[in-house]
């Protein structure tokens, strides 16, 4: 059971709505695309991934970024019981899309930095380390259903 | 592997980054401090409070070899052969949090340089940060 203190939860949910989700999602996934290209494996279907401004301009990119954003919005939503809102997510992952789990991480990290970039001075290291429990808690989440 | 235009654009970050050595360092340490706690159990010989003395020039001490590495990055062995053995045979700090320092030195430099720290020059550090990390891993064993 994951304990959150109010500060914590004050820091993520204060993060969630500064953030502009249809920029952060799509960001971040670019980001991960660029920053660790064989996480491309898993997009083989979304056309031009050549280089880093193709990987930007591309919608498709651009609208599983969203996707990815609204899961994490899933994740706040339900704080107290991440593992139990995500099970079918992390079915999905594993047993459709076949994603090895070591590169929920990647795409975390990715997402952190994003929102470093836009909160600038106020992503506080106490608010970070918050933030980064909640998606140390949400990767693994995603990881529970692999076997 | 970095591009002739990756190393170019380092060692323009990192020039600008080593006017603010100190406070990028102790940021960087801060926020590894803080998320991954862990990390603590090397300096307890140390003050690591935020502003401390100690943070703030071990912090600049890490930033500028840093910069030195990003000036010498086709002779990275070599340059840094001394922190090599300091890690190796003195330090003994496990490797794997050399990558926690990464992101958290990626995160500080993120919040500074916001719309700066493009895709393209976030994949350049953290190539360039990973190589690093593995010439300090390299006379572990």
């Amino acid at each position: 059971m994951v304990v959150w203190t109010d500060a914590e939860r004050a820091a993520i949910t204060g993060i969630f709505s500064k953030l502009n989700c249809d920029v952060v999602g799509p960001n971040a996934l670019a980001r991960c695309l660029i920053v660790y290209p064989w996480t491309q494996r898993y997009f083989a279907k979304f056309g031009n991934l050549y280089n880093a401004a193709a990987i930007m301009g591309n919608p498709m990119v651009a609208a599983h970024g969203k996707v990815v954003l609204r899961g994490l919005d899933k994740a706040l939503k339900n704080m107290d019981d991440i593992k139990k809102a995500y099970t079918q997510l992390s079915e999905l992952h594993s047993e459709k899309l076949h994603v090895d789990p070591d590169n929920f991480k990647l795409l975390a990290d990715c997402i952190t930095i994003v929102v470093a970039g836009q909160m600038g001075s106020a992503f506080t290291a106490e608010i970070q380390a918050a933030w980064q429990k909640f998606l140390a808690v949400v990767v693994s989440a995603l990881c529970r259903q692999y076997y | 592997m970095l591009s002739k235009y990756e190393k170019e654009l380092l060692v323009t970050i990192w020039d600008k980054a080593a006017d603010h050595a100190e406070e990028i360092g102790a940021e960087s340490l801060l926020r590894m401090f803080a998320c991954f706690p862990k990390t603590k159990t090397y300096f307890a010989h140390l003050d690591i409070s935020p502003q401390s003395e100690h943070l703030r020039s071990h912090g600049k001490k890490i930033i500028l070899a840093v910069v030195e590495g990003a000036k010498n990055i086709s002779t990275l062995t070599t340059t840094l052969a001394p922190l090599s053995a300091l890690h190796a045979y003195q330090l003994k700090i496990h490797p794997t949090n050399f990558k926690l320092l990464s992101h958290c030195i990626l995160v500080t430099l993120a919040c500074r340089m916001k719309d700066e720290f493009t895709p393209v020059a976030h994949a350049a550090l953290d190539k360039f940060l990973s190589a690093l990390a593995a010439v300090l891993a390299e006379k572990y064993r």
